[in-house]
C-alpha cells in the first residue's frame, strides 16, 4: 500500500507572476519549497511577501491580489498542494 | 470557438465562416474591442496585452460552454489578440450566432462582460514615453455581475 505523502514537511510549488506582481518581483516564475505551516493562498502570500524587498513590494496589498491554482480561479482560502501552479496577478483588464 | 493569437483576424471572413452551411442560422451578433487613442489626460503610442498562456484559453472555453448553456446559440467565436498593438487596432472580436436576434445579441454582451472580468489579459500603456498598467474598472464588475441574477428570458 502507499504511504500517504507527508505534506506538512514542504511543498514544492511553481509560482507565476503577472503584470506588475511580475515587475515588483523581479521574475516571471519561480519554485518555492514553503514551510509546512503554509497551506493556503493568503498563507503563500504573506510566506513569499518575506522573500524580498520585491516581493514585500508585490504583496503590499493583498486584497487586491487575483489568485489561480492549475489555472482556476483561487480565493486565499484555498489549499494548496505540492506540485501545484500558483499564479498571482492583479485584476484582469483585457476586452 | 476560442482563438487567442498575436495576429490580427479578418472580421467579414470570421463572420461569414461562423453561418456558413447553418441554415437555421437567422442572427449573428458581434462585438469588436478597438485600442483606443486616449489614456486618461496623455496620448497613447501603444499598448501591450499580456496573458497567462493556457490559463486565458480555459477560462474562455469555460466561457464559451456557460453561454451555450444559457442562450439558444448556434456558435460562439471569441478571438482575443495578445503582445503590441497600436491605436485602431483590433483587440477583440466577439460573436454569437442563433436562431433569432434576442439570444445572439445578449449572449454577446454576456460574453464580452464576463470576459472583461475573468479572462487574464492584462493592459500595459504606452503613454508619453511611459509604460503604466491599466487598472481595473469597478463598473467592469458590475456589468459582469448583472448576469449572475438576471435569467436569460430566450431559453
Amino acid at each position: 500500500m502507499n504511504q500517504p505523502v507527508n505534506r506538512a514537511i514542504n511543498r514544492p510549488l511553481k509560482v507565476l507572476y503577472f503584470a506588475w506582481l511580475r515587475d515588483r518581483v523581479g521574475r516571471s516564475e519561480e519554485d518555492v519549497q514553503p514551510p509546512g505551516n503554509v497551506t493556503t493562498v493568503g498563507e503563500l502570500m504573506a510566506w513569499l511577501a518575506r522573500q524580498s524587498d520585491g516581493h514585500g513590494e508585490a504583496f503590499k496589498d493583498p486584497a487586491i491580489i487575483r489568485c489561480a491554482i492549475n489555472q482556476d480561479y483561487a480565493k486565499a482560502d484555498a489549499a494548496i498542494s505540492a506540485g501545484d501552479e500558483v499564479a498571482f496577478f492583479p485584476p484582469v483588464t483585457g476586452g | 470557438m476560442i482563438k487567442v493569437q498575436a495576429e490580427d483576424f479578418d472580421v467579414g471572413a470570421e463572420l461569414a465562416a461562423l453561418s456558413r452551411g447553418r441554415a437555421e442560422v437567422g442572427a449573428v451578433a458581434s462585438f469588436i474591442g478597438l485600442v483606443r487613442d486616449v489614456a486618461g489626460p496623455g496620448e497613447l503610442s501603444a499598448m501591450t496585452l499580456e496573458h497567462y498562456p493556457g490559463m486565458t484559453e480555459r477560462q474562455l472555453e469555460q466561457l464559451e460552454g456557460e453561454a451555450l448553456d444559457r442562450w439558444p446559440l448556434d456558435k460562439v467565436l471569441i478571438i482575443h489578440r495578445y503582445g503590441r498593438l497600436l491605436p485602431g487596432d483590433q483587440i477583440v472580436l466577439c460573436a454569437a450566432t442563433s436562431s433569432h436576434r434576442e439570444a445572439a445579441f445578449e449572449a454577446c454582451a454576456f460574453l464580452m462582460d464576463w470576459l472583461k472580468t475573468k479572462a487574464p489579459f492584462w493592459k500595459l500603456e504606452e503613454v508619453d514615453g511611459k509604460s503604466n498598467w491599466v487598472a481595473a474598472r469597478q463598473d467592469d464588475d458590475a456589468a459582469a455581475a448583472r448576469w449572475q441574477t438576471d435569467t436569460p428570458k430566450s431559453k
